[in-house]
């Protein structure tokens, strides 16, 4: 299996802040990766990167093969091409329904002609209605997002990435503020969505880093510092240092 | 609700779907009817004509809060430019009505000469008929397709079409949103009615295009006829035009610019070209603005370049915003109450308050009131009287 995405020699600087300096990473397809590292090691901004947001002042990114330059494209453009992003607050579309969300998110034509003249058909319902159970919301389709958890929204938004069906999925802390049963749930729903997909999640809690049980790399200052299973990475000297204060 | 209700739910009519949208249709036809029926022209003369132009002209400001809603409540653009465009719409048409209606007179004044006159001399004539009061007689190269009635009202679309895919092509492209947008379009606004004002734009600086009520063939038939022509025709683009606005609201489309409205960056990582999505929504509702003022000024009978004001288009977010924006009724019902209060208290109709060391001329002092009822709404009622309508109607259903 060759790369699916490939990082190389990527720099960015906000006001003279070294945000990513000289970062280079590779998600083969179908990968579960997990990010990890302390506060300000680059793990959003490079997800910010990725996904168009931010332009780094040097460096490649490339997806699939033959390689294409994604740094030409827009956020939407890379969005069409395969890549799903998960922001760190839950963010749906909180004035509407838990359908409306999944059935805006669901993969079809995305210019302003088709979505005016789409209407929802059995097929899409049936999807929607697929997902709304893969992320146990399957009774709350009719509810607006705005009623829902913080939990249940957090698995409304990992519910419209798997509806954009895409290659590549990063996930920024989708743990945060969940109780223990709410984690475990988001685990499986992640690892089952790696066994098609690749996944790539940045998360503080090391507990449920280990809950994944794939490979890990660890950011500090806007590089790799240290790569390889949970394991490997929390006995490396430098990580203990990084994480410890030396 | 259960699973099949819901996916009929989604799949049923779009009538259905939108009730709101039979019952508005259905107190517009009334509305026009028993209007008709109290016509001098058609009825038993209980309103006067003015009165009846005023209706029309309500229907139209109504038409362009629409689309002031669709703009801002539902896709969060808040443009404070439309009525630019709800002017040029004006001015289009205007142009035709005063070419065709002056070249009647002036054939009309020269059809007693002994030589038949040339059309050099009829152009001439008309030349210096609507261009003496800035001083010219040469008819403007804009007003080349003046005598075609055709070409006017495709530039009554055309002109506010182009202007606002080429503004927001420039303005959506380089990511303004949000106040510097709003302050952008004022700038348009702005520029455009200061341009206007010169007295070589071509449309005659700031005396405007006047004596629109007489329509150009229809000399002979009485105003008190021709208003509630208007007024039929401001009611069927009216009802036309909600059923537009409501059936691009309802759908995907629908909820992609209320995405847009809620989080942006979101609808954005979806996937969907959000500048494509503003500059349709944009483009749309300007020319929804431009057919709008295509018929309120025919009925006001003169526009000029004052119209197009920075003020006014405030006035309309104003409306839009105490009817209650992101649903269409409520803008129509803040266009509808507001302007129909703002004509009964600058044209006399509510008597004057003397107070003894002052009084309280409503000419003056109806701004202040509007602008003490915009903050009671926003202070109470933040989602507008429409969101007070929402309510009682959820009430009901408890």
């Amino acid at each position: 299996m060759g790369a699916l995405l490939e990082v190389s020699g990527v720099s960015v600087s906000f006001d003279g802040f070294k945000a990513i300096n000289n970062l280079s990473f590779s998600i083969d397809t179908g990968e579960l990766r997990a990010v990890i590292g302390p506060n300000g090691a680059g793990k959003t901004t490079f997800m910010d990167i990725v996904t168009g947001k931010t332009r780094p002042d040097s460096g490649k990114v490339e997806w699939g093969r033959p390689g294409r330059d994604l740094l030409r494209l827009s956020e939407s453009q890379i969005a069409r091409l395969g890549i799903g992003r998960k922001f760190q607050r839950p963010t749906v579309f909180v004035t509407q329904t838990v359908q409306d969300n999944l059935l805006m998110a669901l993969k079809k034509d995305r210019d302003p002609l088709s979505a005016l003249f789409y209407r929802a058909d059995a097929v899409d319902l049936g999807k929607v209605e697929e997902l709304a159970v893969e992320i146990g919301l399957q009774e709350h389709l009719p509810r607006l997002a705005g009623e829902l958890s913080h939990g249940q929204k957090q698995w409304l938004e990992i519910g419209m990435l798997l509806a954009q069906d895409p290659q590549l999925l990063l996930v920024d802390e989708p743990a945060a503020g969940m109780t223990p049963a709410e984690r475990e749930h988001t685990t499986d729903l992640l690892k089952r969505a790696a066994q098609t997909r690749a996944v790539v999640v940045v998360e503080h809690d090391m507990e449920f880093v280990r809950r994944l049980g794939c490979k890990v790399t660890v950011l500090h200052e806007g590089a790799v510092l240290a790569e390889g299973s949970l394991d490997a990475v929390t006995s490396n000297q430098d990580v203990i240092d990084v994480y410890l204060g030396r | 609700m259960s699973e099949t209700a819901l996916n009929t739910l989604q799949q049923r009519s779009f009538f259905l779907r939108n009730p709101s949208v039979l019952v508005f249709l259905a107190i517009l036809s009334l509305l026009t009817l028993g209007a008709t029926l109290m016509s001098e022209a058609f009825g038993i003369g209980l309103l006067s004509t003015s009165f009846i132009k005023t209706l029309g002209k309500t229907l139209c400001l109504c038409l362009i809060a629409i689309a002031m809603d669709l703009v801002w409540g539902y896709c969060g653009i808040l443009s404070l430019g439309h009525f630019a465009f709800f002017g040029l719409g004006g001015y289009m048409i205007g142009m035709w009505l005063m070419y065709e209606r002056t070249k009647d007179i002036v054939v009309e004044s020269l059809a007693g000469q002994a030589l038949p006159p040339t059309p050099e001399e009829i152009r001439d004539a008309i030349g210096t008929q609507i261009f003496g009061v800035v001083g010219g007689s040469e008819i403007p190269a804009i007003w080349y397709f003046a005598d075609s009635l055709a070409v006017q009202l495709a530039f009554v679309v055309l002109v506010p079409g182009v202007l606002a895919l080429g503004f927001g092509w420039l303005a959506f492209r380089s990511r303004v949103t949000g106040v510097y947008l709003s302050i952008l379009t004022q700038a348009m606004t702005l520029a455009l009615s200061l341009y206007l004002f010169q007295n070589d734009s071509g449309l005659r600086g700031n005396n405007g295009l006047s004596g629109l009520q007489n329509i150009p063939g229809l000399t002979l038939v009485p105003q008190a006829v021709i208003s509630v022509w208007f007024l039929w025709a401001s009611a069927l683009a009216l009802g036309l035009g909600y059923l537009l606005a409501a059936w691009v609201v309802s759908g995907k489309f629908g909820n992609v610019i209320r995405g847009i409205r809620d989080d942006e960056p979101r609808v954005r990582f979806l996937g969907y070209p959000v500048e494509t999505y503003k500059l349709f929504i944009f483009t749309l509702t300007a020319v929804i603005a431009g057919i709008a003022g295509a018929l309120y000024y025919p009925q006001a009978g003169i526009i000029n370049p004052a119209e197009l004001a920075p003020i006014a288009s405030i006035f309309l977010a104003v409306w839009v915003a105490i009817g209650g924006r992101g649903r269409l009724y409520g803008a129509v019902i803040g266009a509808a109450l507001v302007s129909l209060l703002s004509s009964a208290f600058t044209g006399g109709q509510v008597p004057d308050i003397p107070l003894g060391f002052a009084t309280i001329q409503w000419v003056d002092w109806w701004t202040v009131l509007l602008g003490f009822g915009f903050v009671l709404v926003t202070l109470f009622a933040p989602q507008g009287i429409g969101g007070l309508v929402d309510q009682l109607v959820r009430k009901g259903d408890r």
